[in-house]
């Protein structure tokens, strides 16, 4: 019964937030002399961003590669996730050997501004109250994660970035990046990405947000306070939003009409679709390590992003004269960032005479192909690093001690 | 025609052993200029370009298995179609178009061209000849549609929906504007013929090889 799958999520702690004000990871904190400029018009100050690295920088700082995170992802890439317990959500493409191969690069992954997993959000105390942000943290934008992604790296020392990647949300921080700093990267790999958010990328988060301010235990944002966690509302949200990730040929193949542990319908409104089933799991199980301010946060960054607008409605001008390598990579299944949003960012590549290249890879996964081993994504993204690698003059990866 | 059958055609058409057109192209490329090769296949000609030239290449190719290909060579490369793909690219963005062994796979070879010499200062195209005596015997006298090695598959089957003799190109070329700079035919060893003669290359030439300029 839904009523009996209700209580259960709400029975379940978000221990995911004590990641919040003491995470796993690396930490940089900002303070009152190093405001972050946000799109919103105010600062943000102090600032903590959470972030992991793998590999070793080399001697002249020319083999470091930033990843950014997608929605809900975070800086645990390659390791392993110290609330789920479960392998970092890009292995398959970062680690040794891998294409982003951490024996060769020095990785850096950090959580935004706006999440929930030790980099300042909605989540986070305000200094200047006391309390949790909640709604009162500013509005953040994806150039104001991509500003603070830079605080990071100038704080490591670092002048040019090898290369920025990212899927997804995390493909909008790497178009940002080229546009806002073109001079610092050498080689950019947007994947299942979009230079704008369209009016039903718009929609599908605007469902999930009101969901989770539905929850009566939302509280107006101030939920942390009260001891309590809208966590009906941010599993129904995660359950909306995981549709998109899939494509529908990938649903009918794995669930198809199949019932769940049962042999024919019971005529109530219990999850009697394997799918059902399939979704109240995605739903139950982000709730125990997100925040639910935190979704709002993150997309609305979202909803907000469009290149263009900020260079006269021209794609093209956020990228001219850009001298930065480019690899984007789309999915023909992806449904919600499709193939003709990555080729109106080739066509602007293009138009701005840039160095690009560009992979329509054909699957049935949908969106979320890119997070899984898709043998013809990870040899592209492989043969695009090591030769921009090459090019860079970066050294081959040492052969470990045996 | 599917984008399958297209790129099954490209693959066939860079698998011919030791292409000739390949290099008579290379000679019409000027050292370190903005080449851009539309159904570059597995990146055979832009390495050979990037390498022996030092241009700035780049490709366009149909088939995701190519462009992985030259991706992994250092090559920028983007999945795409010369029908649809051209119009994004601004005027004058490069030195050499470069269409080789495509032409007759597009379904609109004149706009393909039109866009070529928009794009670039110069148009390279290599193309079959449908009037080579070997396919006139064959139509003439044997009554069906040809079938030689370069073009092997049959009517039904073919990618190559376009076909024209360099007699119908040179036309093609005038009615267009353009003004060739540079021809070559190649005979079916794919040595160039001695002669200049346009009816002897339509007669004797298996592929011609033409670079292209706006008149204007």
């Amino acid at each position: 019964m839904i009523g009996s799958f209700v209580h259960f999520v709400s029975a379940s702690k978000a221990s995911g937030l004590r990641e919040v004000d003491a995470p796993n990871s690396l930490v940089v904190h900002f303070g009152a002399d190093r405001p972050l400029q946000m799109d919103a018009g105010v600062s943000l100050s102090p600032l903590t961003i959470a972030y992991q690295t793998y590999g070793e920088l080399n001697a002249n700082k020319s083999n470091a590669i930033l990843v950014c995170h997608a929605l809900t992802g975070d800086q645990h890439v390659a390791n392993k996730h110290p609330i789920t317990g479960k392998a970092g959500w890009w292995h398959n493409m970062v680690g040794p050997g891998r294409p982003i191969d951490t024996n060769r690069y020095y990785v850096i992954a950090s959580n935004v501004v706006g999440g929930c997993m030790g980099t300042t959000g909605p989540a986070s105390l305000n200094p200047a109250t006391g309390r949790p942000y909640g709604l009162d943290l500013p509005v953040v934008t994806i150039k104001d994660m991509v500003h603070a992604q830079a605080m990071l790296i100038d704080h490591l020392g670092i002048d040019m970035l090898f290369c920025i990647v990212g899927g997804s949300m995390g493909g909008m921080q790497v178009l940002q990046w080229v546009a806002s700093f073109p001079e610092r990267v050498y080689a950019a790999m947007p994947i299942a990405t979009a230079a704008r958010h369209s009016s039903q990328n718009i929609a599908f988060h605007e469902v999930g947000r009101q969901a989770v301010m539905a929850d009566p235990d939302w509280r107006q944002g101030r939920y942390l306070e009260e001891g309590v966690i809208p966590t009906k509302g941010l599993a129904v949200a995660r359950m909306a939003a995981h549709i998109t990730y899939l494509s529908d040929e990938a649903l009918q193949s794995k669930f198809g009409r199949k019932l769940q542990d049962r042999s024919a319908p019971t005529f109530s409104f219990d999850a009697d679709f394997q799918i059902e089933n399939y979704l109240r799991y995605q739903g139950t199980s982000f709730v125990d390590r997100f925040d639910a301010n935190s979704y709002l946060y993150v997309t609305r960054a979202c909803d907000y992003f469009d290149l263009a607008a900020d260079y006269g409605g021209s794609l093209a001008h956020a990228f001219n004269g850009c001298k930065s390598r480019f690899c984007v990579v789309s999915f023909n299944s992806d449904w919600l960032y499709p193939t003709q949003a990555s080729r109106a960012i080739v066509h602007a590549l293009n138009a701005g005479g840039a160095s690009v290249s560009f992979v329509d890879i054909e699957t049935d996964r949908g969106h979320d192909a890119f997070l899984l081993e898709t043998p013809e994504f990870i040899a592209t993204s492989r043969g695009f690093l090591d030769a921009a690698a090459r090019a860079r003059g970066i050294a081959p990866a040492k052969s470990r001690a045996i | 025609m599917t984008a399958k059958t297209r790129a099954d055609n490209a693959k066939r058409a860079h698998t011919i052993p030791a292409r000739v057109d390949l290099l008579l192209i290379a000679d019409m490329v000027e050292p370190r200029s903005r080449v851009l090769d539309v159904g570059c296949g597995d990146g055979t000609l832009l390495r050979l370009l990037a390498e022996e030239k030092e241009v700035d290449a780049r490709g366009i190719e149909l088939s995701q298995r190519g462009v992985n290909d030259c991706v992994a060579k250092g090559l920028s490369v983007i999945q795409g179609d010369a029908d649809t793909d051209l119009a994004g690219y601004p005027d004058k963005a490069f030195d050499y178009v470069i269409l080789s062994q495509t032409l007759q796979a597009t379904r609109q070879p004149r706009k393909v061209l039109e866009q070529m010499l928009r794009i670039g200062r110069h148009a390279i195209v290599s193309f079959p000849n449908f009037g080579h005596w070997r396919i006139r015997v064959q139509v003439a006298f044997g009554g069906h549609m040809p079938l030689t090695r370069n073009l092997s598959c049959a009517w039904y089957d073919t990618p190559n929906i376009h076909f024209c003799t360099i007699q119908d190109f040179i036309a093609l070329v005038r009615e267009i504007d353009a003004r060739i700079e540079r021809g070559v035919a190649l005979d079916h060893t794919g040595v160039p013929l001695g002669f200049s003669e346009p009816w002897i290359w339509n007669l004797f030439g298996e592929q011609g090889v033409f670079r292209l300029t706006r008149k204007r």
